[in-house]
């Protein structure tokens, strides 16, 4: 089971290192957002160092939807993920393995480029080190609840508002808390690690169940 | 010997259920039961209009009259949020049974429950504005409505999406599921967004201190929704089953149709 | 107190009527569409009988 796991994750980090730029419209459009904010909101100090968590977040949200489409879109397309249905492996491990590669490819870049975010929004080191980790942390959230909206709206036209619409209800905890962690460390009184105990609950949550819905969503989506 | 009747009986028994779960059979009995339900809904409807606006004290004084818009807030509120427990049964049933009929219920119940959910937010604003002073301030209860719409939005706009009937209604039905797993989780990060503590304004009214009298207008008309919900709720269904069973035959030979 | 006294809701009739007119508005409405989304299926189907039934002449 691990190997098909490991099959199909590096199968689809290859796939999408032939077609570079789709990593990267991703992580360009995060910088985009996070960069219009001052500029539509002003660019003083207190305002932007108040806004940077929710504003990073949302941005993060936000990035991670777009590029949902495209996480079961080629292979409906060209007939692989029917044959992954009918492998004798279960559909949840394979499934598991290519929100994993779709994490690595969407959701690490953010993680690492989160640091610009507490440049360009005057964040202290502390809350820049949680932005980073609070990230680190929610991004697989976002991309394994995602993956059950971008299995339900397989091959459907306005995919990618659509899933929006399904989606962002159900990213709302992880929204809260996430941006709530940060916005905790720049308290003394704050409890950082009561968030980041969500935050995980949320993931170990979202590791067991996702994979499990998303496959139900693609039998239902497909057959 | 005994046993075996038990058994022919237990069998019999279960056969009478499925029974109605074709629409065939369930669009007569739908239209019997919809006048009675009417039956139900407007009495209550009236008689907890009645009761609220002139049976309770007026020793809440001039200054409360606004009070009385609690009535259809809160009988709103409850529907929304159970239509939607409704709406994930009947999906939960049409995916474990594979029964067409259960899923035209769910789709018939999301447009009602859509419809007390705006409601519950419209007269929760002037509610906000006459008792606190603002039109919306993001309080727990009120943001968890709003969330609530959401997800009955995005359960239409999923169904509406997807051409293929059966495809459309499992789709919608896993999500409504979905929803209504992450509907706690949504609702306690919005109420405690602070892990430490958790604060609304809403928590501050509990029934106990509720005046008797504004209660039973409250219940009453709680009930009537519920009861309009019920016709409704049938209304939609049989119009739906007018739609999508259009190829049948017992559709022709129905004594509106055929003439 | 007289009717006028009464519409007023203590200068809060503005809010009261707000909130249950949209109430019997939508409710009322709801059941408006339903008849007439009854009628016009019905009228479907009855042409449909009727090109059946010419059909099969």
């Amino acid at each position: 089971m691990f190997r098909a796991f490991r099959t199909v994750l590096m199968r689809d980090i290859t796939l999408a290192m032939r077609r570079r730029t789709d990593v990267f419209t991703t992580l360009f459009f995060f910088i985009i957002v996070i960069s219009l904010f001052p500029l539509g909101v002003g660019a003083e100090q207190q305002t932007l160092r108040f806004i940077a968590p929710g504003v990073a977040w949302i941005a993060a949200l936000l990035a991670s939807m777009l590029a949902l489409e495209r996480l079961f879109a080629s292979d409906y397309a060209d007939g692989t993920l029917e044959q992954m249905m009918l492998t004798p492996q279960p559909l949840a491990v394979l499934v598991l393995g290519k929100v994993a590669a779709h994490w690595l490819l969407t959701g690490l870049p953010l993680v690492l480029i989160a640091p610009l975010v507490g440049l360009q929004y005057y964040l202290p080191p502390d809350a820049t080190r949680t932005l980073v980790l609070s990230l680190l942390v929610g991004t697989p959230v976002l991309s394994l609840i995602g993956a059950i909206g971008a299995a339900l709206t397989l091959g459907l036209r306005g995919g990618g508002i659509l899933i929006s619409l399904l989606i962002l209800p159900l990213y709302i905890p992880v929204l809260v808390y996430g941006a709530g962690a940060v916005m905790a460390s720049g308290d003394e009184l704050g409890n950082v690690q009561a968030y980041f105990l969500l935050l995980s609950a949320f993931l170990i949550l979202a590791l067991i169940f996702s994979p499990w819905a998303t496959a139900a969503a693609l039998r239902i989506s497909v057959e | 010997m005994k046993q075996g009747a038990h058994a022919n009986q237990g069998v019999h028994v279960k056969l009478n259920l499925f029974r109605f779960a074709s629409p065939a059979a369930f669009y007569p009995l739908a239209g019997r039961l919809i006048p009675w339900f009417w039956a139900l809904a407007l009495p209550s409807i009236a008689f907890a209009l009645y009761w609220g606006f002139f049976h309770t004290p007026e020793i809440l004084s001039e200054q409360k009259q606004y009070y009385r818009i609690i009535f259809p807030h809160v009988g709103a509120a409850w529907m929304s949020m159970w239509l939607y427990v409704v709406m994930v049964g009947w999906a939960a049933v049409g995916l474990v049974f594979n029964t067409r009929l259960s899923f035209m219920m769910a789709s018939a119940t999301a447009p009602t429950g859509a419809l007390f959910t705006f409601l519950a937010l419209w007269t929760g604003a002037f509610w906000g504005k006459t008792s606190w002073g603002t039109w919306w301030d993001w309080d727990p209860r009120m943001t968890s409505e709003l969330i609530l719409l959401f997800l009955y939005i995005g359960y239409m706009a999923l169904q509406s999406a997807i051409d293929d009937t059966r495809r459309a209604d499992r789709a919608a039905a896993l999500l409504a599921i979905v929803g209504l797993i992450c509907v706690p989780i949504i609702f306690w990060s919005i109420n405690c967004p602070d892990p430490t503590q958790c604060a609304a304004l809403h928590q501050r009214s509990s029934l106990e201190h509720v005046e008797r009298n504004i209660l039973v207008a409250m219940f009453v008309m709680a009930f009537g929704f519920w009861m309009y919900s019920f016709a409704v709720i049938l209304m939609r269904l049989r119009n739906i089953i007018l739609a999508r069973e259009r190829h049948a035959s017992w559709v022709m030979q129905l004594p509106e149709v055929g003439r | 107190m007289s009717f006028q006294q009464w519409l007023s809701m203590g200068g809060y009739g503005f809010y009261v009527w707000a909130a249950y007119g949209m109430t019997a508005l939508l409710l009322a409405g709801e059941v408006l569409y339903l008849i007439q989304q009854r009628r016009a299926r019905l009228r479907t189907l009855r042409r449909l009988a009727r090109m059946n039934r010419s059909e099969s002449r």
